[in-house]
């Protein structure tokens, strides 16, 4: 028999145990005495809410904190990790939500340089040699001679896990991996990386919200909850129900109104003809040759971000000027003026409402009073302000749309995520809606937020409003929407009624081939 | 957590409210006011380095600015410029602005409202100042009105545009008060000629402080009126807070900005028309004493509320009035005043930082412990 000779020890996957993390910042304590084990060559999923934990639980396990209490064991030792550098020189790294590579530089530059030990002049054909050498051993197959910034973005995923891998680490963090790549690319780096794992190379801890990828592709999960340990297991066993139980605890989720169906005669509400507009980097130009969308329905947009979603947005909201064609609402000009939006009831939610539809240092009555500081009590308008009035119109808003807030006084950015949304979704839906524009309404929201504002959203249809809906997220599309367009390069480039929308057939649109 | 003066329990609603309200507002006065503190503690050293005594410093300056009727006058005679020179800074910094340039509309006002004079020599005294002020309004609202409007159309930062146009301005004044304008008789200090005696801005009955002082408290009580209870105003806010959430409202984000600035320049337009009317009698190089800048010292210390810019103005006022008497008395140099000046405007800055860090002026962190 033939033994083969022993890999070298920095080729195999490594094993990662934290036992009792807790971090304190001040008084707040934002790990409380958490445990994960991650054995060499598994796939384990870390779940939780927003501010569950998790993030600070890894950067615990990065070096970038130091925990307040809790031990790491690297491979069944006990190690201490007190900086990233220390992280590194045990075979641990972290792949961030966005991409740290230079755009500008080629794959094998951005690898080369990310060395801890580039010498001061570099001998490129050695270097390349090593580089083809180096591919060799790795399932992702990928050009490295082009810029980065040429790249697809599942390519640029897979170059971000290849450079972990190029510097030596075989236990990998993967925050959210795929929240910037189509369902096609998500699927093959996920499968390699899986394959990987499988092949005791590499382990991999990937935090993640989607269900159906931790399904199909983790081992095992741990599941966090307001910085407590909230319950783990083997894949297998679990279903996404109960995923979601360990997640949310026992808080009641709010349900979707039961979807009425599109009357065939129900008439248009937004109608854009012929609209050409160049996109943020002046160099491409968004053209929507035709769009309707008819009272009483939900159309959805789904894109990868950087198609020109956001500027078609903008140009819908009156914050990008247009070159050509022309947007209609009930058959009217509409140029987004404060006067057209009260006398059309078109009203727009943009996304990340704290950045885009709040001012953070005003107070949560005045925030709410944005869309009707100038009306009287009878709808004219006025000149002078009457804060008694906003601040009594606030806090009906705020009891009617469960509003949390210590005071109607705070400032709005003191509010949760959630709470600042449920103040804007008060603010905008209040009164006659007929044009809803939103945009990734449930962004970085937890669980019950977002299952409540969907089904604001869902009742606004249901009560006879147009809704334009744009999002990020293939999932809240295909609940929410009556027909869903695909934007790629600044164009609509597909159209399916959601009773034929398929996964496959989208994603391959939003990726570009069509 | 413990905190025991922060802990809410067993505290009536009404009581809790009202503690509230006063903790929400306290920040904004306790802050500065340290700030204020300790810039003069710091500048007590640099006195006693240089061998004085910092309590013989106070007690001049208290004396210089507030001591007796007649040092008071002379405070509030300083005052009048700086109410209307710091509503240039404060009206457009509520649109999220820092304009620095209001000694350029100070100046151009000045010279504007001495050329109306000329123009319309002879005319009834009450129809003289009120075309004077309106051109110097105007003259500064041009200024200041185009700061917004390259800020706002090209994108041009208003701070640094502001800080070179006042430099444009004031060549463009001794451009006028040497050449087209100058009154050949003012010999050693080029003039436009003196204005008609009926023009005058005199005292105010009883004082010997010209009627700007009133002038500029009633700007700065209209400056709020508008900013705090009027339509234009909580848009101004609202632009000021996040520019993308107005934009989203349909607000007219360009014509606000335009506004309030041209609005802040004819403030400070008005004060340069009342140093020529009220003060020197014609438009000459005095007319760039450094009110605007000021001003700027004057808007952060009141957190660019205009009704805190009339104590904080006044209270400034007096620091410079007292520099003279320092001058006389300890020996000091005549800058010593503008160091102090500098001091407390660096720890005005630095105090920035400190908002939202503290417990005490934050009743959301309050509830939380309960």
């Amino acid at each position: 028999m033939i033994i083969p000779p022993p890999a070298p020890p920095s080729d195999k996957a490594v094993g990662v145990e934290a036992t009792g993390m807790t971090m304190r910042f001040g008084g707040f304590t934002a790990l409380d005495h958490v445990s994960v084990k991650v054995p060499a060559g598994s796939f384990h999923a870390l779940l939780g809410e927003n501010g569950a934990g998790k993030s600070t639980l890894v950067k615990c396990m990065m070096g970038f904190y130091h925990p307040t209490e809790g031990q790491i064991m690297v491979d069944g030792r006990e190690v201490a990790i007190d900086s990233p550098k220390d992280a590194s020189s045990l075979g641990l790294g972290m792949v961030y939500q966005h991409f740290t590579l230079v755009a500008s530089l080629t794959g094998a530059e951005n690898l080369v340089i990310s060395r801890q030990d580039v010498p001061p002049i570099i001998d490129w054909a050695k270097e390349r040699k090593g580089l083809a050498a180096f591919m060799e051993r790795m399932p992702f197959k990928l050009p490295l001679d082009v810029p980065v910034g040429e790249l697809a973005a599942g390519e640029k995923q897979k170059l971000e896990i290849v450079k972990q891998l190029y510097l030596g680490r075989h236990f990998l963090v993967l925050d959210e991996p795929t929240s910037v790549l189509t369902p096609g690319e998500a699927q093959e780096v996920l499968g390699l990386v899986r394959g990987m794992t499988r092949a005791g190379d590499l382990t991999v801890l990937m935090i993640s919200h989607k269900f159906h990828e931790v399904t199909a592709f983790a081992d095992d999960i741990t599941v966090l909850r307001k910085g407590k340990f909230a319950g783990s297991g083997k894949v297998a066993e679990l279903d996404h129900k109960a995923m979601a139980a360990m997640m949310i605890g026992d808080q009641p989720i709010a349900a979707l109104d039961s979807r009425t169906g599109v009357p065939a005669d129900a008439r248009p509400i937004l109608t854009v003809r012929a609209l050409r507009a160049p996109d943020r980097s002046g160099l491409k130009k968004i053209s929507v040759d035709g769009l309707d969308v008819k009272s009483g329905e939900i159309v959805g947009i789904a894109g990868i971000s950087g198609n020109g979603q956001k500027e078609f947005l903008e140009v819908l909201a009156g914050q990008r000027a247009r070159d050509a064609g022309e947007v209609m609402v009930k058959g009217a000009p509409y140029g987004a003026s404060r006067a057209e939006a009260r006398t059309l009831n078109v009203r727009f939610i943009p996304e990340e409402p704290l950045r885009n539809a709040c001012a953070p240092k005003m107070t949560v009555a005045e925030n709410m009073a944005f869309r009707t500081f100038d009306l009287s009590a009878t709808g004219k308008p006025v000149s002078w302000v009457n804060m008694g009035a906003i601040r009594a119109y606030a806090a009906r808003l705020v009891e009617q749309f469960k509003v949390k807030t210590a005071s109607l006084s705070s400032p709005i950015a003191a509010l949760s995520g959630g709470n600042v949304q449920r103040a804007v979704l008060a603010r905008e839906l209040t009164g006659d809606v007929d044009l809803l524009i939103v945009s990734n309404p449930c962004f970085g929201l937890d669980f019950s937020a977002v299952a409540e504002i969907r089904a604001r959203i869902m009742k606004a249809r249901n009560a006879g409003a147009a809704v334009l809906l744009m999002s990020e997220d293939l999932d809240e599309l295909l609940e929410l929407s009556d027909r869903i367009l695909v934007m790629s390069d600044g164009a609509l480039v597909y159209e399916t009624p959601i009773a034929t929308a398929s996964v496959q057939t989208i994603g391959e649109h939003m990726a570009g081939h069509h | 957590m413990t905190d025991i003066a922060a802990s809410p329990v067993l505290r009536s609603p009404a009581a809790s409210a009202a503690l509230e309200w006063i903790a929400r507002r306290a920040e904004g006065f306790v802050i500065p006011v340290g700030a204020l503190i300790v810039g003069m503690a710091l500048f007590s050293m640099f006195i006693a380095l240089l061998g004085k005594s910092p309590l013989q410093l106070y007690d001049l300056m208290w004396r210089g600015g507030f001591g007796s009727w007649f040092s008071i006058q002379n405070t509030l005679s300083r005052a009048a410029p700086l109410l209307l020179a710091a509503l240039c800074v404060a009206l457009p910094a509520r649109l999220g602005l820092v304009v620095i340039g209001g000694e350029g509309a100070i100046v151009l006002g000045g010279v504007a409202a001495a050329a109306m004079a000329v123009a319309i020599s002879g005319a009834p005294s009450a129809v003289g100042i009120v075309l004077m002020a309106l051109a110097g309004m105007l003259a500064g609202g041009i200024w200041i009105g185009a700061v917004g409007a390259l800020r706002h159309y090209r994108a041009v930062n208003e701070t640094i545009s502001s800080l070179l146009m006042a430099y444009i301005a004031i060549a463009l004044m001794n451009h006028l008060v040497e050449g087209p304008l100058r009154d050949p008789a003012s010999l050693n200090k080029p003039s436009t000629p003196l204005i008609d005696p009926a023009f005058v801005v005199g005292p105010i009955p009883g004082m010997d402080v010209h009627w700007g002082l009133v002038v500029g408290i009633v700007a700065c009580v209209m400056s709020w009126v508008l900013i705090e209870k009027t339509r234009w105003g909580f848009a101004a806010r609202i632009a000021g807070g996040n520019v993308r959430a107005a934009q989203v409202q349909g607000l007219a984000v360009g014509p606000l900005i335009v506004g309030f600035c041209a609005l802040a320049g004819a403030f400070a337009g008005l004060a340069g028309m009342l140093e020529v009317a009220a003060v020197q009698g014609n438009a000459n190089g005095s007319l760039a004493a450094g009110y605007g800048y000021s001003g700027i010292l004057v808007a952060f210390l009141a957190r660019h509320n205009p009704l805190a810019i009339i104590p904080v103005a006044i209270l400034l006022g007096g620091i410079e009035a007292s520099g003279g008497l320092l001058q006389r008395r300890m020996d000091l140099p005549d800058a010593t005043v503008q160091v102090l000046q500098g001091m407390i405007f660096i720890v005005i800055l630095f105090s920035e930082t400190l908002y939202g860090r503290f417990r005490m002026f934050n009743p959301d962190l309050w509830k939380r412990d309960v």
